[in-house]
């Protein structure tokens, strides 16, 4: 019933948080289609359900009710355990606050994910968490503890983290949103090199500018999608960082 | 996970927070110390009685008053059925088998002489004693027959007396008061040491009996008589004798019991022995509370490290680690810090047995099956309190964990 290349299918999800006798509805029922290879920015205003839509998505949480179909599997009423195995496996989850174990080396975090691995493909987990940190581009500094980090280099080391178990898909939520512009570009040319390479990145944020990155916007109001649309001038962020340092220089 | 990686997290998680692990093993480290300490001094005060047990002659007999079935070892306390010069001297008699034979008549008071004066006990004895005790003399000689008919005011000193009011000089011919009585040192013991219970034997003053019934002003009774045998063999037939005499001498009726209690040194030794053993326990047990509390130590700061570290079980648990996984490390934790503090714990009794023996010159002893259950207990502490902080760590919800700050 599924086209192999569905990544991300949910029907009707809803999520409904109470409080004493007070509910709110986060989702209010979410249509949600994301195929093998999109680069998806998911926009809103604050308090749209936003975040819960990803954790919902990362499992990280259990819809209300509706279903959801994660690269071909039923995930919406698994046992806790079954959605960590899922989440090890085929999510890697990016945060607005990076999420890196304090006193904990760069290389040590992502190696992290290997250690909870039980497919048995555990093997050279270092050698692994080294190429990783290659490919978000932090060769050095690997041995380098995140307080002794900047924002962006900790966002790196997140990516590299959420990279490492080779997921089906990359969730990122506001992943920018603690960094300023030039790292901003930054992350996000890295995740378009990311998603040419092949990876689904599904990138919340309320930036226009970041949305732009994307190949399709879908913008949640009260936990419903009122948007869903191609980018049609789709930016380069690789030009956008080019761009960004002439002005600098010119600026100085 | 393979328990390798998990004790290497572990190991990581422990390393990284030195401070906070110290204070979690503290509890431990004090508690396996106290516990090998104490049982070592237990263990050594009953090694030391048993080697004084040993160098007891095992042919002598007390006599002392009250019935021994009056809450065990009776010491007379409350009974007035005393024992009297008579019985001593029916004894002294009638005794077929006993070697010698001598009342024990027991009162304390200041000794004044020499350099000063010394606080003692006064023991009127008959001048069988010194065979009895199988104690000699350091110098001159103990009282006769007629010291003991004439009441003479003779005295004989113990070492430690001697050595208190005479540093050094001969006290033989000096004169002591006693109860402002003024009593002629005719000679000084040998020194004998402590007995089983810790009292200096060497800390008495003997006089003739009479002597202290008769001169020494005050309330006296015959604490005791003692009696010896020839041979050890003969001991428990004497004692058999030791008792018809003195059911004879008391007038006590053919089923009524004894109104005094006869016990030879391997009795008195045993109760030596059991009252240590009840210390060593009591030690123990006390030990095993600081344990105990150690343990609750851990808990707490388990606790408190489950709260602190909320947000890493959060990513923890978000980069695929099961509720499962969190407990065991958490578990795995508490362990690991318990054996470590263990280990610490052992060291530390170690040489705190060894202090406590140089500085104190008490015997202390480290039975291996101490450091065992010391390390065994310490362990089971581990996973009995670390497993309600950890519980609770695997429990958490994965995005709540995240959003604590
Ligand atoms: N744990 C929660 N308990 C109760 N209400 C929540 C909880 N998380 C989110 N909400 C509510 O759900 C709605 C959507 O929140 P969220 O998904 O965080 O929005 P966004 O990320 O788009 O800002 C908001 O009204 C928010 O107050
Ligand atoms: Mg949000």
């Amino acid at each position: 019933m599924k086209d192999s290349n569905i990544v991300i299918q949910t029907s009707g999800l809803q999520k409904v948080y109470t409080m004493g006798t007070t509910e709110v509805k986060a989702l209010a029922g979410v249509d949600f289609t994301v195929t093998d290879g999109e680069m998806v920015a998911i926009m809103g205003a604050s308090g749209s359900g936003k975040s819960t839509l990803m954790n919902i998505l990362g499992c990280l949480d259990y819809p209300t009710s509706g279903e959801y179909y994660l690269d071909g599997l039923r995930v919406d009423k698994m046992s806790k355990s079954d959605l960590a195995v899922v989440r090890n496996q085929k999510i890697g989850f990016i945060f607005q606050g990076f999420n890196l174990l304090a006193r904990t080396s760069a290389l040590e975090n992502v190696e992290l994910p290997m250690l909870y691995d039980r497919s048995g493909k555990k093997q050279n987990t270092k050698q692994k968490a080294i190429e990783s940190l290659k490919r978000v581009g932090l060769g050095e500094r690997i041995d380098h503890e995140p307080s002794e980090l900047s924002g962006g280099q900790q966002q790196r080391v997140a990516i590299a983290r959420a990279l490492v178990t080779d997921p089906a898909l990359l969730l990122a939520d506001e992943p920018t949103g603690n960094l300023d512009s030039r790292t901003t570009i930054e992350v996000m040319a890295l995740f378009q090199e990311l998603n040419d390479a092949g990876m689904t990145v599904l990138i919340v944020t309320h930036e226009n500018d970041v949305a732009e990155f994307a190949k399709r916007i879908v913008e949640l109001r009260d936990g419903r999608i009122i948007r869903d649309e191609p980018v049609v001038d789709r930016h380069d962020a690789k030009l956008a960082l080019k761009k960004f340092v002439d002005q600098q220089s010119v600026l100085v | 996970m393979k328990p390798t990686t998990l004790i290497k997290i572990a190991g990581k998680s422990i390393t990284k927070n030195k401070m906070r692990s110290l204070l979690t093993m503290l509890g431990i480290i004090i508690g396996v110390g106290a516990v090998i300490v104490m049982v070592a001094i237990g263990l050594g005060a009953q090694q030391q009685i048993q080697q004084q047990i040993n160098q007891l002659g095992t042919n002598l007999i007390v006599i002392t008053p009250g019935s021994s079935n009056q809450g065990g070892v009776s010491r007379g306390a409350g009974t007035f059925n005393r024992l009297k010069i008579e019985d001593w001297e029916k004894l002294q008699r009638e005794g077929q088998l006993l070697s010698g034979v001598s009342p024990v008549i027991i009162t304390r008071t200041q000794a004044v002489g020499g350099s000063g004066n010394w606080r003692t006990t006064i023991n009127g004895v008959a001048t069988s004693y010194p065979l009895i005790r199988d104690w000699n003399m350091a110098s001159g000689v103990f009282f006769d027959q007629s010291d003991i008919r004439g009441i003479k005011k003779v005295a004989v000193l113990g070492a430690t007396v001697a050595e208190n009011l005479f540093q050094g000089q001969d006290a033989v011919g000096q004169t002591i008061r006693l109860r402002n009585v003024p009593f002629q040192i005719i000679g000084v013991l040998e020194k004998k040491g402590q007995t089983a219970d810790g009292a200096d034997q060497d800390d008495v003053v003997l006089a003739p009996y009479t002597t202290v019934q008769n001169r020494l002003s005050g309330w006296t009774f015959i604490a005791q008589i003692l009696a010896s045998t020839g041979s050890p063999a003969d001991i428990p037939a004497a004692q058999e004798e030791i008792r018809l005499i003195m059911r004879e001498s008391h007038k006590i009726a053919q089923y009524d019991e004894d109104d005094f209690t006869i016990r030879n040194q391997t009795d008195l030794a045993d109760a030596a022995q059991g009252t240590t053993e009840v210390m060593t326990l009591l030690l123990a047990a006390i030990a095993g509370i600081s344990l105990l509390v150690g343990g609750i130590g851990i808990m707490n700061i388990m606790l408190v490290s489950v709260t602190e570290r909320t947000r890493e079980i959060g990513i923890r648990m978000a980069i695929g680690a099961r509720g499962g996984d969190v407990l065991t490390q958490f578990l795995v934790e508490s362990i690991v810090m318990s054996l470590i503090g263990g280990a610490i714990g052992v060291f530390i009794g170690f040489s705190g047995a060894k202090a406590v023996a140089h500085f104190t010159g008490w015997n202390t002893a480290i039975s291996p099956t101490t450091v065992m259950v010391a390390l065994v207990f310490s362990a089971c502490v581990g996973i009995f309190f670390g497993f309600y902080p950890a519980r609770k760590a695997a429990a958490l919800n994965p995005i709540e964990a995240l959003r604590y700050e």
